[in-house]
């Protein structure tokens, strides 16, 4: 599946989208963190908790937990808040 | 007249001190030359990220580590074997426990202090995060573990609080010694916990809170109503420890009460403050940056008067040392990692302040000078020395 990246978080995929596969949303960001290592504590803390300023969206709807199942064409988009300072 | 206990200091080789200075938006590094004079910058590294300590480690004398995290993103540590032309991420960061079933943990908002261990142990390295948690490193910041039973045992999460009762930006473990003597001995500090001693390597440790004051109405036996801001150990004495207390300036040897030597102060200034530094090679003399801590504590320089306070006699007499520093409408803050001192003769002393100004005295604070200004809110200032 397709997963857009937020600027933050290039360094570590040097693109703005990577295709992942996994059967769930916790299976894709492991097999980010497999091929970028140590991107997924920059979004999910040790509690598996999503961070407080970040949302995932799935085909355009936000999903909070991680077990969600996701297909083969679905896309991921990892969004961090607009607001800053 | 007692005889002085200032070691003179050692015959130096030729060398230049480099201040990494750590802030909101990315970290510099001020390289000065052998005068400490002239000073070339470097910088920024991390553009954008929020810098909460920079150090380089002593034993090498080219491994950085800096604790870092953006504004959105989980935090880190970012890691230089070249005196920072290049950089490398932390394989496993300062990380809590996961949970149990069930129950709710905790998670490293940011790695708020970094301590390098001792020089029989080249490669370790403390951190202390917000939340309060204690980490260590075997391998010179790569990887990090949990360090001690206190991230996790139920006592010391009573102590810790929650955010909730934290300072605004979290509540922290700060202050992470190791006795220089002996790596078993070790204290650390937490805004909202006490100050806390272990002799075993940490695997047990022990509230030293005696002759620590607390905000008025506050149990003096609980350790989540103390508030340690700053605490420093004596290099050349490290029996006697220092501390910038919300409660005042306090002073420990061996294992006797605290006593709170900030009462000589001037009352109209008052000894509350964040930073504290200790001389390098005498006992007796610390400086320390106080702030306003009246009404709704402002923070700020009492008066708008910026100024340096030092002691020569171990906190009996106190003077004020300004010559250079504004006279008026000067609202400084200094936090409690952005003030310290080098180890040359005389000792040179460097401060950066939230709004973004680096003042530094080549001569223990007789006179001030400004060498770096608009630079964002600075959260740390360290003074290394490089052969």
């Amino acid at each position: 599946m397709k997963v857009l990246i937020p600027g933050a978080l290039r360094s570590y995929t040097e693109r703005s989208e990577v295709e992942v596969s996994g059967a769930t949303l916790a299976a894709v960001l492991a097999e980010l963190d497999r091929r970028y290592s140590g991107i997924r504590f920059r979004i999910i803390d040790e509690q598996d908790r999503i961070r407080p300023h970040i949302r995932l969206f799935v085909n355009g709807d936000q999903v909070r937990d991680l077990a969600q199942p996701l297909a083969a064409t679905d896309e991921l988009v990892i969004v961090q808040a607009l607001s800053g300072g | 007249m007692a005889a002085s206990k200032k070691k003179p200091s050692p015959r130096s080789k030729s060398s230049r001190i480099v201040l990494l200075v750590a802030t909101r938006k990315g970290a510099w590094l001020m390289h000065g030359d052998s005068a400490r004079k002239n000073w070339r910058v470097e910088g920024p590294h991390f553009l954008g990220h929020v810098v909460s300590h920079l150090v380089l480690d002593p034993r090498d004398g080219r491994t950085l580590l800096a604790a870092t995290k953006t504004g959105h993103l989980g935090p880190t540590v970012m890691r230089s074997t070249d005196r920072g032309r290049t950089w490398k991420e932390a394989a496993k960061p300062p990380a809590f426990a996961k949970a149990p079933e069930g129950e709710k943990g905790r998670s490293v908002d940011h790695t708020f202090w970094l301590t390098p261990g001792p020089r029989n142990e080249p490669n370790v390295w403390y951190a202390g995060t917000s939340p309060q948690g204690l980490f260590r490193s075997n391998d010179g910041g790569v990887t990090w573990q949990p360090f001690s039973p206190i991230n996790d045992d139920l006592q010391y999460r009573k102590w810790m609080g929650t955010v909730q009762d934290g300072t605004p930006d979290g509540p922290k473990l700060h202050s992470i010694i190791v006795d220089p003597r002996d790596a078993r001995h070790m204290i650390f500090g937490m805004s909202g916990g006490g100050v806390h001693e272990s002799t075993d390597s940490g695997r047990t440790w022990k509230a030293i809170l005696d002759g620590m004051e607390t905000v008025a109405g506050f149990d003096r036996n609980e350790p989540t109503f103390h508030d340690p801001h700053c605490i420093r150990i004596c290099p050349t004495n490290p029996d006697r420890l220092y501390q910038q207390n919300h409660c005042g300036i306090y002073r420990r040897d061996g294992r006797s009460a605290w006593v709170r030597i900030g009462r000589s102060m001037p009352k109209k200034v008052g000894d509350i403050g964040f930073p504290l530094v200790v001389h390098p090679r005498d006992d007796d003399t610390v400086w320390v940056f106080p702030m306003d801590g009246t009404t709704v504590w402002p923070r700020t320089s009492p008066d708008g008067k910026p100024g340096v306070y030092t002691t020569r006699n171990a906190g009996k007499t106190w003077q004020r040392l300004d010559a250079g520093l504004p006279k008026s409408q000067a609202w400084w803050t200094v936090k409690r990692q952005s003030m310290t001192g080098d180890a040359q003769d005389p000792v040179g002393l460097y401060f950066g302040t939230t709004s973004g100004e680096l003042w530094m005295s080549r001569d223990e604070g007789r006179r001030w000078s400004c060498i770096a200004q608009h630079l964002p809110e600075i959260y740390a200032v360290e003074a290394a020395e490089l052969y």
